[in-house]
């Protein structure tokens, strides 16, 4: 029977706490976890780490109908592919190491580009600590490299693990008595003791699960546009180095564009408002982005996609027997989804194994996590809407542009302005954590500092526009 | 061009005996080797390859580092904030999990080296 308004996703649990115990996981429990990006299968290697690490004899099913070792869209999961220093630091931790063949290239430094100039913000320890990855095993047009898809790496650990990679499209989950059942487009059918929903924002399976639960609600999405152009290694060398270019634009509705080099290709990556082709036209005329370019015209891309991202996240996102993580889930905005997935799948598994599947258990042990990354969203809205306003004034660009370029030229003093330039691009840290930076007196003196200096006839951020229109690169 | 963290040549030292340090090292690829300098002598105290880490002591104390590690070939090695390393444990305590691991694997490896040492004597 399909449970239409009973999937056991609540906003309020009130179960007492003896009740707990009936939700443990017992040795021969299984578990699906549908879809195999970063959250499924990080979700399965921590759930299956743990639960072998006290003695839990439990079997995982990993439902994935996409094969990571296809170029193109069939092998893909849609995204920029950067991996975030922070996530690269706790996965190295974890003892998770990115193998070469994954790491297209290791990005040592951001290049912001503004109508005002551009300045280069490097890593302090000159160290290559952010992945640029492919989601799946590269473009549509790529001819075969030694190069393999991230989700693939990820999914290959779960496996080593012990999870079992089942090939087949999920279509609706269902309650049916103490169970959750599994239901395949080729009519196959599977019960479970949990059922982890990580098929992400692109899949049908959210919409299904909001129309069966009359109190859940799916994630907020919007539109973004993903392409990748074909330059070649030697001219991406040349021209791009081993740093992700940033765009700040006055262009409406642009949240953020960052082209990322990665082996052959460039990726591009609009983030915004509801991507549309206008946006992409204002984008690509601009001399900013031209000027990237050699010859500054921009080539035919090799491969594109428009995947929408969680804006806002699922409600609730736990049941009973049942747990959404990753983008199905709470994410960050705009920046770090991969991180997200991390801290979610670890959270949901480690709740799963040394405390129960109950909507008790989730909201006591994953909700937390989910409401400090919607809490910390709330922030980076702000903090996006303050980066609108400083696209838009072009006095303020030229001064960020001075204080950042005179930080970067220093070696001993606070690089304030740097960092949190580098924080908002990279996602490093929270949005929470950015804007409180952007309260220190320091910080605040030191901006209005470089507003008037900055604005001065004469200064870099003056003369660097006439420059940045000749040759394309102003300053560092 | 792919790769992460930075690159040390064959000899290079990466961290010195008796420096202060604020962070831990994860090897990516190559080999290094952890060498004990006293009375102007060196004792080769191990060797670690790829995915082993070292420098886990500056997180914990303010301490100096117990031994000098250089690279035995060319490797490239990422580096672990203490801030970073930290932060997460504060919001994930079984990120440490692996490095309690390891840590108890080396006492282990030092009182068997050490029994070793004083039925010798």
């Amino acid at each position: 029977m399909r449970m239409a308004e009973d999937l056991g996703l609540a906003r309020d649990v009130g179960r007492k706490a003896q009740e707990s115990q009936a939700w443990a996981l017992q040795d021969g429990s299984r578990i699906a976890v549908i879809g195999a990006g970063p959250a499924g299968s990080m979700f399965s290697y921590f759930f299956l780490t743990m639960a072998e690490t006290i003695g839990l004899d439990v079997g995982v099913d990993m439902y994935e109908p996409r094969r990571f070792c296809h170029r193109g869209p069939a092998g893909c999961n849609h995204c920029g592919g950067v991996v975030s220093e922070t996530l690269i630091q706790r996965l190295a931790t974890e003892g998770i190491m990115l193998p070469d063949s994954v790491v297209q290239r290791g990005i040592e430094s951001y290049t912001l580009h503004m109508d005002v100039g551009d300045v280069e913000i490097a890593t302090p320890l000159m160290e290559k600590r952010i992945a640029a990855i492919y989601r799946g095993n590269g473009p549509r047009q790529s001819v075969p490299l030694d190069t393999h898809s991230f989700d693939g790496y990820l999914l290959q650990l779960a496996e080593q693990k012990g999870a079992r990679i089942i090939s087949r499209l999920v279509t609706d989950v269902r309650r049916e008595e103490d169970l959750m059942s599994v239901h395949c487009a080729d009519q196959h059918c599977d019960q479970y003791e949990l059922v982890v929903v990580a098929s992400g924002v692109n899949s049908r399976l959210s919409e299904m699960l909001e129309s069966q639960s009359h109190n859940f609600k799916r994630p907020a999405r919007t539109k973004t546009f993903i392409c990748e152009f074909h330059l070649g290694r030697e001219v991406i060398r040349e021209t791009f180095g081993p740093s992700m270019h940033v765009f700040l634009l006055d262009i409406p509705r642009l949240e953020f564009a960052a082209l990322i080099p990665k082996g052959d290709y460039v990726t591009l990556c609009l983030l915004g408002d509801d991507i549309d082709d206008e946006l992409m036209e204002r984008f690509f005329s601009s001399p900013e982005v031209q000027n990237r370019f050699p010859g500054a015209i921009i080539p035919e891309h090799a491969c594109h996609c428009y995947p929408r991202i969680n804006i806002r996240a699922a409600v609730p996102a736990y049941g009973d027997r049942l747990v959404m993580i990753g983008d199905s889930g709470s994410t960050r905005l705009f920046k770090d989804g991969i991180g997200a997935a991390y801290k979610t799948a670890k959270a949901a598994a480690k709740t799963a194994v040394f405390h129960g599947v109950g909507a008790e258990n989730f909201e006591r042990h994953y909700a937390p996590l989910c409401q400090k990354i919607n809490r910390d969203n709330q922030v980076g809205k702000f903090v996006f809407s303050v980066a609108s306003l400083v696209q838009k004034a072009r006095f303020a660009r030229r001064g960020i542009l001075h204080m950042t370029a005179n930080e970067q030229k220093q070696t001993v003093s606070p690089r304030r302005m740097s960092d949190v330039l580098w924080d908002l691009f990279s996602g490093s840290e929270s949005y929470t954590n950015v804007f409180l930076r952007t309260l220190h007196p320091a910080y605040i003196g030191s901006l209005l500092k470089n507003l008037v200096v900055g604005n001065l006839p004469g200064s870099a951020g003056r003369n660097a526009h006439s420059s940045s229109q000749e040759n394309g690169h102003v300053q560092h | 061009m792919a790769g992460l963290g930075k690159e040390y040549k064959e000899g290079e030292v990466i961290v010195r005996q008796g420096e202060t340090g604020n962070c831990m090292f994860v090897i990516q690829d190559g080999e290094v080797e952890a060498v004990a300098e006293a009375n102007g002598k060196e004792l080769r105290l191990r060797t670690m390859g790829p995915n082993e880490f070292f420098g886990e002591m500056a997180l914990f104390e303010n301490e100096t580092r117990t031994a000098t590690i250089r690279a035995t070939r060319p490797t490239r090695i990422l580096t672990i904030d203490k801030k970073n390393f930290l932060g997460g444990i504060h919001e994930d305590p079984s990120l440490a999990f692996r490095i309690v691991q390891t840590m108890s694997h080396r006492i282990r490896d030092l009182t068997d080296r050490l029994a070793k040492f004083e039925e010798g004597d």
